[in-house]
């Protein structure tokens, strides 16, 4: 294991930014993993780090195969998350927006293009990320629609789930896209949380990763085999949406089965206690992400279900 | 007449309202229907305060004189609520750029939902402005930026407003999901204003401003009152035109020129200094030839922040600042 500063800022009080990468194996840049890229992706870094461990233990035991070189990058953005802020500390940016970067612009940019110069070259792409809302996910690898994704190659993470989306304009801006516009073949992995750390899922993507990597003969790993994935669009998920807003009681959660006409959850007035609205299951499903903070608004997507058809 | 464009409930005892208010001419009752409509929009970040001042005289100045209104105005002072009264630039709770969720979706998430009901409300108006005040960061000469998929529609339009400097950028994905792309696309002419800086009213900005849309009123066939010779703006349309000035390095940038100077290359902008150590860390230089029309403002810098952008002197050949 070689630990090395990707990039590095200089700062005028606060210490350096500094991008730390670990690197292992060497030879041909066969895997990037990138962790967490704004200040509350807890769990993201949790993952990498444990993966660092394990990869360390593994290239020690000499089951790395020669010819490749793994980077693993726990965090891309140290500086929010060492003052709690989701975004840029100052101007408010989101470095997952800045993507490919460029290396005379504003410093969000600056630290796009030097993160990318540094893993832009690697066979296989993957990031764990986020949703800007708070819940719970059952584990799963997204890709967006570019054009030449690889669903089979997705499918290989064992992972339940493989959700596939449409681009929307935003996106043309993030990691995962500019990866695979410079022919990265690119996954984001979400496991079940982002500002608390989930253990089981975390485990569950590690073994993901590892088997993923033993598919490509990058590695030996001879783990638990994982999940033979559905592939899931996002358009076919069933929404749940909130009429009011209020205090949020959930009764089901991620993973769980259920029927049509099944409660959900309960919207609650938040003085006096009693149920505003009841949300029942609209189809058969599985609850692939329920919402977990304890107040919602109105017109929200407090779960969403993936039916039995899809 | 306030109108309220759209109600969401808070989870605690609170109603999101956005509200408008609509100014039409008197005695035209008839007519109202076939009368041109103006909408005047701002407050979409939350930390932009110029537009508040603009919707507060234009509206007086259209009452002192309200025989002389012969169209609808709509003046949407603040889209983003939540935003301007807790001073955050985006939506507070889901810390999303508002001018990032435009066309919005009826059927969507809240801030995908109030998005939708303001492309509603707006739409089937002749003209739109989007009044924007830079950020905390910089100071910015009143101008218009315009997107130049939009450039043949928009630059006749904006030359009425009164502003320094009509700036045509190109086209980028990304701002596909701002308020001016949907509503241009969706055939509301809608130009948007960037002048003076976050938190702060420049009150002669503001003042010129409102000179600029009674006149583009009164071109339009929506205003009979007098209003001033607009300014002859320069108008920038090669992306070449302009230089940028990033930071070097972390420090406080202290500026040694004025906003909207004539600089030569070679001349000294400003300093980032080190009040630590004592030391200059770097002299900020002029590149080229030109008009400094952004500076910055907010002395903490990071390497990369931007501390200004000139527009070089090929460009200002012909223009107005010529004369």
């Amino acid at each position: 294991m070689k630990k090395k500063i990707v990039y590095e800022i200089k700062a005028l009080y606060r210490d350096d930014l500094r991008i730390t990468g670990y690197e292992f194996g060497k030879g041909k840049k066969s895997v990037c993993i990138v962790g967490c890229s704004r200040g509350n992706e807890v769990q993201q870094l949790y993952v990498c780090s444990q993966l660092v461990k394990r990869l360390k233990k593994l290239e020690e035991e000499g089951k790395l195969t020669a010819g490749h070189r793994i980077l693993v990058i726990p965090s891309i953005n140290p500086y929010s998350m060492n003052i709690k802020k989701r975004f840029w500390p100052t101007d408010n940016t989101d470095i997952n927006r800045m993507f490919p970067g460029y290396d005379l612009g504003e410093t969000t940019q600056r630290i796009a293009a030097g993160v990318f110069g540094a893993i832009k070259d690697y066979t296989y792409g993957m990031q764990f990320t986020s949703f800007y809302m708070p819940g719970r996910f059952t584990p799963h690898v997204r890709m967006m629609k570019v054009g030449y994704e690889d669903v089979e190659l997705a499918k290989q993470f064992g992972m339940p789930y493989v959700v596939l989306r449409n681009t929307r304009p935003y996106d043309t801006t993030t990691l995962n896209y500019n990866w695979q516009i410079w022919d990265t073949k690119a996954f984001s992995i979400y496991t079940a949380t982002t500002t608390q750390i989930d253990r089981e899922s975390a485990a569950q993507a590690i073994r993901a990763i590892l088997n993923f990597l033993a598919k490509q003969g990058i590695l030996t790993y001879h783990g638990h085999d994982g999940y033979r994935s559905m592939v899931v669009e996002d358009t076919d998920m069933v929404p749940v949406r909130t009429k009011t807003a209020g205090i949020f009681e959930g009764i089901v959660r991620v993973g769980e089965e259920v029927s049509k006409g099944q409660p959900l959850a309960n919207i609650l007035d938040p003085y006096e206690g009693e149920v505003k609205e009841q949300l029942t299951a609209p189809v058969d499903g599985i609850v692939f992400f329920a919402h977990d903070d304890p107040l919602t608004y109105a017109n929200t997507a407090v779960y969403k279900l993936i039916t039995r058809e899809a | 007449m306030i109108k309220t464009i759209c109600s969401v409930g808070l989870p605690v005892d609170e109603t999101l309202e956005i509200r408008k208010r609509r100014i039409t001419p008197t005695g035209r009752k008839g007519e109202k229907k076939q009368l041109k409509r103006i909408s005047v929009v701002t407050g979409i970040h939350g930390d932009e305060l110029e537009g508040q001042y603009v919707c507060f005289q234009l509206a007086r100045r259209i009452k002192a004189e309200k025989e002389k209104l012969t169209g609808i105005v709509d003046l949407y002072p603040a889209m983003n609520p939540l935003g301007i009264d807790s001073i955050t630039r985006g939506i507070p709770a889901f810390d999303l750029d508002m001018n990032r969720l435009f066309p919005g979706n009826r059927d969507g998430d809240m801030t995908e939902y109030i998005a939708a009901k303001i492309m509603e409300d707006i739409d089937g108006s002749e003209v739109c402005i989007d009044i924007h005040a830079s950020n905390i960061f910089l100071t910015e000469i009143p101008q218009i930026r315009i997107n130049e998929l939009h450039k043949e529609k928009l630059i006749p339009l904006a030359r009425h407003t009164n502003v320094d400097f009509i700036w045509v950028h190109g086209a980028s994905t990304v701002l596909e999901s701002t308020l001016a792309h949907s509503l241009n696309s969706r055939g509301v002419p809608t130009l948007v204003v960037e002048m003076g800086v976050g938190m702060r009213i420049t009150r002669n900005y503001c003042d010129q401003l409102v000179e600029g849309i009674l006149n583009l009123m009164r071109e339009m066939g929506m205003w009979q009152g007098e209003t001033l010779t607009p300014r002859v703006p320069i108008i920038s349309e090669n992306y070449q035109d302009v230089s940028y000035l990033n930071a070097s390095t972390s420090g406080i940038f202290v500026p040694e020129v004025k906003h909207w100077e004539r600089l030569k290359k070679g001349d000294l902008i400003g300093n980032i200094i080190d009040p630590l150590k004592g030391q200059v860390l770097d002299e900020v230089i002029a590149p080229v030839d030109g008009i400094l029309f952004t500076i910055r403002e907010y002395p903490v810098v990071d390497a990369g922040s931007l501390l200004g952008r000139i527009l070089r002197q090929e460009a200002l050949a012909g223009s107005a600042q010529e004369e």
